[in-house]
């Protein structure tokens, strides 16, 4: 499966999307000028990777910032790895958030109870 | 014909100098009337955000001050549009400020809106200013699952997000501007010593 890598921006984050190295990583700033348009293809990918994932799959969510138009398109994001998780694979995400931020601690609180997926906290410094 | 010129000019300078003092006095960091697009969002937040981190603002207030800079920016460049009247001093327009007190930040912004949309608004309003913690945790969590299904679905979720973030009600206007609009007046505020 071809490889889904975009660099991270003042307004957007990295994203990287590796099925062969197992890396499934998004990270940084997330206050796109247009939400859907940015998480789209995003969300495509995860799509066709769900009709073949790999054994296990660690999903990490590193995000310092997020505004609100793009915690919707994030949950649609979990959504797509409850999916995964429903279908009986292996999925864990792993939701990592500075150590000094309680409101981004609290927000992958929120979303674990949300969405039905193995969820791990990690406080990073 | 020369005299009136100067007096103009002059009237114009005394204008530009009482409006410093007013700023001073108000302590008003930033102003800013006109369209609010995305570049304007990103100068102003990342403007806002190096002179916190010269202030050595603790981190914790200036990434409130971030989001609340955010949605308020977004709030009126995806609202303004929807006031169609063709009034010049209006249409697609608003006006945003921070101001930097010793105990704490405020923003501000105010935008014409149509008297068909306030009802809507203030109810948003007064059910996020009624909510304490946990209630806003459980409407933010249901307005995300929902606005998922739709591209406009909004339905209040930057107002949801400041209360929130800054645990402070959510101050705001409306001032008539003739039968048919108001504009509308919003206030967030963000204790320095979070």
């Amino acid at each position: 499966m071809e490889v889904f890598k975009i660099m991270g921006t003042d307004d957007t984050p990295a994203v990287t999307l590796d099925a062969a190295n197992n890396i499934f990583e998004i990270s940084g700033r997330s206050l796109p000028e247009d939400v859907n348009a940015f998480y789209k293809p995003i969300i495509s990918w995860i799509d066709k990777y769900n009709m073949a994932p790999n054994a296990k799959t660690i999903f990490n969510f590193k995000l310092v910032y997020f505004n609100t138009a793009s915690s919707k398109m994030l949950l649609d994001v979990l959504m797509k790895l409850e999916d995964l998780f429903k279908a009986g694979k292996d999925i864990t995400v792993r939701w990592q958030y500075p150590d000094d931020d309680e409101d981004m601690k609290e927000a992958g609180e929120e979303y674990a109870d949300i969405v039905d997926v193995p969820f791990e906290q990690i406080a990073i410094s | 014909m020369g005299t009136n010129e100067k007096r103009d000019v002059r009237g114009f300078l005394e204008f530009v100098y009482e409006f410093y003092k007013s700023m001073k006095e108000h302590e008003i960091t930033l102003v800013y009337e006109g369209e609010i697009t995305h570049q304007i969002t990103k100068a102003f937040t990342s403007l806002t955000e190096s002179n916190m981190a010269k202030e050595e603002e603790s981190n914790m207030v200036q990434k409130k001050v971030f989001h609340v800079m955010v949605e308020c920016l977004q709030n009126i460049s995806k609202h303004a549009d929807d006031y169609g009247a063709n009034d010049y001093l209006f249409s697609g327009r608003g006006i945003f400020m921070v101001s930097k007190g010793k105990d704490e930040y405020s923003v501000t912004t105010g935008n014409a809106i149509e008297h068909t949309r306030m009802p809507e608004l203030k109810r948003m309003l007064e059910q996020v200013n009624s909510l304490d913690k946990d209630e806003l945790t459980e409407l933010y969590k249901k307005q995300i699952k929902e606005g998922r299904l739709s591209d406009k679905g909004g339905a209040g979720l930057g107002f949801i997000d400041i209360k929130r973030k800054t645990g402070r009600n959510l101050e705001y206007h409306f001032l008539p501007i003739n039968d048919n609009s108001s504009f509308f007046l919003l206030t967030s505020t963000i204790s320095r010593n979070a």
